[in-house]
């Protein structure tokens, strides 16, 4: 290189040759790049979905390079994820949500999307509180791909018909509700008993009982006088109540299990987030027909959101970079969006699309998104990652696992070590 | 054999090694070298890593801001370690323990040359082959209330009849020794047979012409000269109960609650899946010290006395 710098005169003609062939490199390279996504839709439904979305980034010239690890809830993949990241060498984007953006992008790893976010309107599209986990210090770093809402309550109407009961709208039909049931022969509410699950019908109870506003200050900030206060031991007697509702073989199922329970008429209802549908569909049945889906009682004005996400990561090729916000502008695109959530059973991260392709439930579910997001009902799930970081998230999961599956133990003793536990780790 | 004798005298006669002498020397070591440094690097490397990490605040990935002692004492506060820790105690020392007497016992019997040995023997010695993740299904299934043996005798009429140590917080960890029991007590028994088969002969029948009864000669003869067999075994057992994780994770998911919890997947949990690598290895660390405290002492007092032997 040195060498033929110094003596570069007498071969102008070579340089401006070798000038315009890079240069012409960079341009073509600037149209194609390359993206590696690490995800864990590995599901069949969920498989096809994201192979949508390779396909797109194909039609733009691009390469897609799959990097899907399966297992459990990421857990996986967030492996595979930290021991690539540890050796310098992280895919362009990966599947991460939650406060666990913020958590790559203090380490600096995460790329920005501020221009594909201007061109987008992504202020205007994204509501304020699902734009908040997509931002790191100010700057897009994660493209939002679908929406669940977690607080749902489904039931078989068949069930309830021959119990004489009506679909809970409250906590206290829903205790009302267990007489009748059990009387028919019925277990009232199917449950798994399972850390998240319980955290998951926790936090419906919690919502219940103070509202969006208590939740916010109790299971978000952490606040200690909330989370200790009269109000969470309140809700924790009443989360306890709930074991009456619930066999006695719960200990470790699976929550597609107890879905599956509620299917065959074993059971009349489960509270649980809205993959639960993918089970009644798989079952053949008809949303509003042959199943029934509502808020979870008490929380009709509440929307608690589990968002899967896209974070991408800081690369240096300019190709690659270019791929890389093509990416995020496509997942935001109708096209994937409909796609996408039609198969995943969530609702479009945009709310503005058609949803006629959409069963009941999902329109529903996109409705009170959109008022939930104008009322200030629109809150994180605690339950499903999305409040707090991994840490205090687990936690708040041992004290209340714990609490509800402890005959001995006193809501005033739970309220307590969740205070102490949340303090000790923060 | 002689030549190269006579050749590397030779050499040495000449003052400087042969090649062939140099070779001999230096090959075996050559050769384990490799293996040496690999297990110097991935086992005792490791293992200073998880140290050096345990000492500082690594949260989601290693960091090397020392904290000191800091996450030893977050765990020493935390109330799952302590349920783990219990339950190690309580898994480890009746699982060995009921695999030994079980494992003697079934052996004793079978050297008793009764008929179908071979056929018995394998019977016993089968479910070693199954996997624990196999093993915790299945007993997943027979111990839960709704499925398994509760239904079943149920089922036969005797409707008070309850076996519910599966959702019981209380009683949950038991039903991971039954597993584990059912699991390795068979090979127990093989390594207890294989000593038994072992003993000469005419000790056993010098003690008959003493007037020794059956159970005495056995008390007081054969088991005696067990002991590098039940040696093995404990140092086998006692491995498999510290790393017992798939058992709790296939059988009970650690449940109820978290009842079940052992430390390795109280480390698991903690290090990979709510992002606290410090505290869980600090936590790896406690198990390496609570591995060294049993072995140590163990294999110093084994070792000696046989050497004195």
């Amino acid at each position: 290189m040195h060498a033929s710098t110094r003596c570069a005169s007498p071969r102008k003609t070579a340089l401006a040759l070798a000038t315009g062939l890079a240069a012409s490199l960079t341009l073509t390279a600037a149209q194609a790049g390359d993206v590696e996504v690490l995800h864990w839709w590995t599901s069949g439904g969920e498989a096809r979905a994201a192979n949508v979305l390779k396909e797109l980034m194909e039609a733009e010239g691009h390469t897609w390079e799959d990097f899907a690890v399966a297992g459990g809830g990421g857990e996986t993949a967030m492996t595979v994820l930290k021991s690539r990241a540890m050796s310098g060498n992280p895919p362009s984007a990966a599947q991460i949500k939650g406060p666990e953006i913020q958590e790559w992008g203090e380490l600096g790893l995460l790329g920005d999307l501020d221009a594909v976010a201007e061109a987008q309107d992504w202020q205007a599209l994204l509501p304020e509180t699902v734009a908040e986990v997509m931002r790191h210090d100010g700057h897009y770093v994660a493209v939002p791909v679908n929406v669940h809402r977690v607080n749902w309550l489904w039931a078989n109407p068949e069930v309830l018909e021959d119990a004489g009961v009506e679909m809970p709208t409250t906590l206290d039909e829903l205790f009302a509700a267990e007489e009748p049931l059990r009387a028919a022969g019925y277990i009232p509410l199917a449950h798994g008993g399972q850390a998240w699950q319980d955290a998951t019908i926790f936090e419906d109870i919690v919502l219940a009982e103070g509202g969006s506003d208590f939740y916010r200050r109790a299971l978000v900030e952490l606040d200690p006088d909330a989370l200790g206060g009269e109000q969470m031991v309140e809700a924790l007697s009443t989360f306890k109540r709930l074991r009456e509702l619930m066999d006695d073989d719960m200990s470790g199922r699976d929550w597609n299990i107890a879905t599956s329970m509620v299917i065959e008429g074993d059971a009349a209802m489960q509270l649980m987030g809205d993959w639960a549908k993918g089970e009644f569909t798989a079952a053949g049945l008809t949303a509003g027909e042959d199943y029934l889906c509502a808020p979870a009682p008490g929380t009709a004005s509440v929307f608690t959101f589990n968002i899967d996400s896209l974070a991408m990561f800081r690369v240096s090729d300019e190709a690659d970079r270019e791929a890389q916000q093509d990416l995020a502008r496509l997942v935001l695109e109708p096209t994937f969006q409909e796609a996408f959530n039609l198969a995943k059973g969530s609702i479009p991260a945009r709310p503005d699309l058609d949803m006629s392709e959409f069963d009941r439930c999902a329109q529903q579910s996109l409705a009170d998104f959109q008022r939930t997001a104008e009322e200030g009902g629109l809150v994180p799930s605690m339950a499903h990652g999305m409040a707090v970081p991994a840490a205090v998230q687990g936690a708040i999961f041992d004290v209340v696992t714990n609490y509800f599956n402890d005959s001995d133990m006193e809501a005033e003793e739970a309220a307590q070590r969740m205070v102490n536990t949340a303090q000790a780790i923060l | 054999m002689t030549r190269s004798t006579s050749l590397s005298h030779a050499g040495r006669a000449l003052g400087r090694p042969s090649s062939s002498g140099f070779l001999q020397s230096w090959l075996p070591r050559l050769v384990l070298a490799p293996s040496v440094a690999i297990s110097l690097f991935f086992v005792y490397g490791f293992m200073l890593w998880t140290f050096v990490l345990s000492l500082t605040n690594s949260r989601m990935l290693p960091s090397y801001d020392f904290v000191g002692f800091a996450q030893y004492g977050r765990l020493m506060a935390n109330e799952r370690w302590w349920v783990a820790s219990t339950n190690l105690v309580i898994f480890g020392g009746l699982f060995v323990v009921i695999c030994l007497v079980l494992g003697a016992f079934l052996a004793i019997l079978l050297d008793q040359r009764i008929r179908r040995e071979g056929a018995l023997r394998t019977i016993y010695l089968y479910p070693m082959a199954l996997s624990f993740i196999v093993t915790g299904v299945v007993w997943k299934w027979l111990l839960n209330p709704g499925l398994g043996l509760q239904a079943m005798v149920r089922g036969w009429g005797f409707e008070s009849f309850t076996f519910d140590w599966l959702v019981d917080p209380d009683m949950a960890v038991y039903t991971l020794v039954i597993a584990a029991v059912w699991q390795a007590s068979g090979f127990v028994m093989a390594l207890f047979l294989a000593g038994l088969r072992g003993i000469d002969d005419s000790i056993i029948k010098a003690a008959q012409l003493d007037g020794g009864s059956l159970p005495r000669i056995y008390w007081r003869v054969v088991i005696p000269c067990l002991r590098p067999v039940v040696f093995s075994a404990v140092m086998i057992l006692a491995h498999i109960a510290i790393k017992s994780f798939d058992l709790v994770v296939a059988l009970t998911g650690g449940g109820p609650g978290y009842a079940t919890d052992l430390p390795a997947t109280f480390m698991y949990t903690h290090a990979f899946t709510r992002a606290q690598v410090g505290l869980g290895s600090a936590s790896a660390m406690l198990m390496l010290g609570g591995v060294l405290a049993i072995l140590i002492p163990y294999l110093y007092s084994e070792l000696r006395s046989r050497k004195n032997g």
